[in-house]
């Protein structure tokens, strides 16, 4: 018994050694031959002072294109700014910094206590919203590389019937409120991650997301700016912006004669055609005023529905986040926990840290997403209800206009207006 | 009349509306300056933490990867038997191929006086794999770790190996210190 005892006394010894020892094991050796030790090259960072250039050139692009467009009206002139922004924004900065995925570093800011965001960052997340709200969404014309990379391959383009535009009009606001989601739960930046265009700026991605961005670039031939009509969540917002802009892009220099000629001029289907006032019988008029009180009354019965749905399904949702998928791991199969093949698992083993631990910052992110999620669903129901109420609000329209939350202010329609203005 | 009536509420609506939105605008902006910084903040690998997974040479979004390893020449016992350039249980300590820890061979050998030698990384030839990092640190001094290259990396808003890092060892630092280099350094901050 004794000696079994001194034995273990004597190990631990030399294991105190042995770890004593670790952080230098071999010690650094006195040369004689005058040998002289190089130090490892640390190649600088980016500087800060390009960042601001950065800055300095979407304010430049965005003026640029707000003047090109309401002004100058000048179509070539936007295509030749795109081409610029497509290889500054695009190539050159590789994609990165952009105003969309700005998005989820000013959520992650506002929610994450420990998170600082850059200021170029900040600034790019506002100016072009700032911009939407009093010319439109000259962003997406002349300062976005997406839009520019989507834009300059329109081909064909058909129109889509309504419903289904509508329809998949929804997409990016769910887009916008899962990436919201993501982001405030520090889980995952998803619209970095699933770019479908940065891997052409940097010639080089997972191969998934070459794929999805080649798809996408084909569909562009005949689907004009598919990322940006079904997925882009930078546009819902910039769409909220531009519907109540202070000036937008006009179709017609001066008075529109609806010559009809510019109807077809639009690839983004988002010129609005001029609705006929026979439709709008008394009957009518009292019918649909009946249904919108009807459906504006049912908004918060959808945002119930929506924030149930989703906050019920937060298991899912938080499978994500790395803590909860190995937690959720750990638990369902407990015999993993010495697994040291599985690469998390072992790097979790010498973080330290116990299992305890870490099931209780999965539950607590587990808690997260269940609010998070009543607040999505809420969001998205209301989504849903604003366009099911639209449906019943009819605007008497005389003339050719653009959609001003739809509409990218390309200004391709602008060639096809027979007026010229008098001076 | 009623239509210049119509028109104008709608004008009144726009404006409200324009003004509420330009509010809230300006609501996120106060809220997000007061976290904003006018620092830049880069990646980095703390290499305390680093647990030579091997993601880094697969995960990142350049390839080869803008992590490569670097040699802290400050902790280097400057080995014979170097735990990180040689295969274990190598039989003569020869720098023949067959002998590399390294895949890529991106380790050199230089003999500098009995019984040490120089090992010096070469960086167009080093994909980042961790392989000699996991050799140095088990058997030697560890001063062979991986540092992400701010020349080769793109600054990602979100690090692709940052995300998969199973030891979280990759986190924002201030541009002004971009590395984490063991022992002493000019060039970085020490760890």
């Amino acid at each position: 018994m004794k000696s079994i005892s001194q034995k273990i006394v004597l190990l631990s010894f030399f294991l105190l050694i042995f770890v004593q020892a670790n952080a230098q094991r071999f010690p650094k050796p006195e040369f004689e031959s005058g040998y002289e030790q190089p130090s490892p090259t640390t190649p600088e960072p980016r500087s800060n002072a390009l960042e601001y250039l950065d800055v300095l050139i979407l304010l430049a692009s965005l003026s640029l294109a707000s003047w090109l467009v309401i002004k100058r009206r000048s179509r070539r002139g936007v295509l030749w700014l795109s081409i610029f922004t497509l290889l500054y924004f695009g190539f050159y900065r590789e994609g990165c910094i952009c105003s969309v995925g700005s998005i989820q570093n000013i959520t992650l800011a506002l929610f994450d206590p420990a998170y600082k965001v850059s200021i170029t960052v900040l600034i790019f997340f506002l100016l072009p919203l700032v911009f939407a709200l009093f010319f439109g969404r000259t962003f997406c014309a002349g300062a976005c590389p997406l839009g520019a990379i989507q834009d300059i391959l329109v081909f064909r383009p058909v129109s889509l019937p309504v419903w289904v535009r509508k329809t998949l009009g929804f997409i990016p606001y769910l887009y916008l409120g899962l990436a919201v989601l993501y982001a405030a739960t520090g889980t995952d930046f998803i619209i970095c991650r699933y770019d479908p265009f940065v891997g052409f700026f940097r010639m080089d991605g997972p191969y998934t997301m070459i794929i999805i961005g080649i798809a996408l670039l084909l569909l562009a031939l005949f689907f004009a700016r598919p990322y940006c009509r079904v997925f882009c969540p930078y546009g819902v917002l910039l769409n909220w912006m531009s519907r109540f802009s202070k000036y937008h892009m006009t179709i017609t220099p001066a008075e529109c004669i609806s010559c009809k000629l510019c109807e077809p001029s639009c690839p983004f289907d988002a010129i609005e055609i001029p609705v006929s006032e026979k439709v709008r019988t008394q009957k009518v008029l009292r019918q649909n005023l009946k249904r919108f009180s009807l459906y504006a009354l049912l908004i918060p019965v959808w945002m119930f529905i929506g924030g149930y749905a989703v906050s019920s399904s937060h298991v899912l949702l938080s499978k994500a986040h790395q803590d909860v998928y190995l937690s959720e791991l750990l638990i369902a199969h407990p015999e993993l926990k010495s697994d040291t093949k599985n690469l998390d698992i072992k790097a979790f083993l010498e973080s330290g840290k116990t299992f305890d631990e870490l099931v209780a910052n999965a539950s607590l992110i587990r808690a997260k997403f269940k609010t998070g999620g009543w607040f999505l669903g809420g969001f998205l129901g209301l989504v849903i209800g604003i366009m099911i109420m639209n449906q019943f609000v009819f605007r008497t329209k005389t003339i050719y206009e653009p959609h001003k939350g739809d509409c990218f202010s390309c200004g391709r329609c602008m060639d096809y207006c027979p007026v010229v203005k008098l001076k | 009349m009623a239509e210049e009536k119509i028109i104008k509420r709608r004008e009144f609506i726009n404006t409200g509306v324009r003004f509420a939105l330009g509010i809230s605008l300006a609501g996120i902006g106060v809220a997000a300056a007061r976290k904003a910084t006018t620092e830049k903040w880069v990646w980095q690998i703390d290499p305390a933490k680093c647990t030579q997974c091997g993601r880094c040479a697969t995960d990142c979004v350049k390839s080869p990867s803008a992590v490569k390893c670097i040699h802290a020449y400050e902790v280097c016992g400057y080995c014979d038997l170097c735990g990180g350039y040689f295969k274990p249980g190598v039989k003569k300590m020869e720098t023949g191929g067959e002998n590399h820890l390294c895949p890529t061979a991106a380790i050199q050998r230089k003999f500098i006086e009995e019984p040490y030698f120089e090992y010096v990384i070469i960086e167009e030839l080093c994909i980042g794999c961790a392989k000699c990092v996991k050799g140095c640190s088990s058997f030697g001094n560890g001063s062979l770790h991986l540092q992400i290259r701010h020349d080769l990396c793109d600054n990602c808003n979100e690090c692709a190996i940052a995300r998969v890092c199973p030891s979280d060892a990759i986190s924002r630092v201030p541009a002004s210190q971009p590395y984490i280099i063991k022992g002493d350094f000019h060039g970085g901050s020490k760890a």
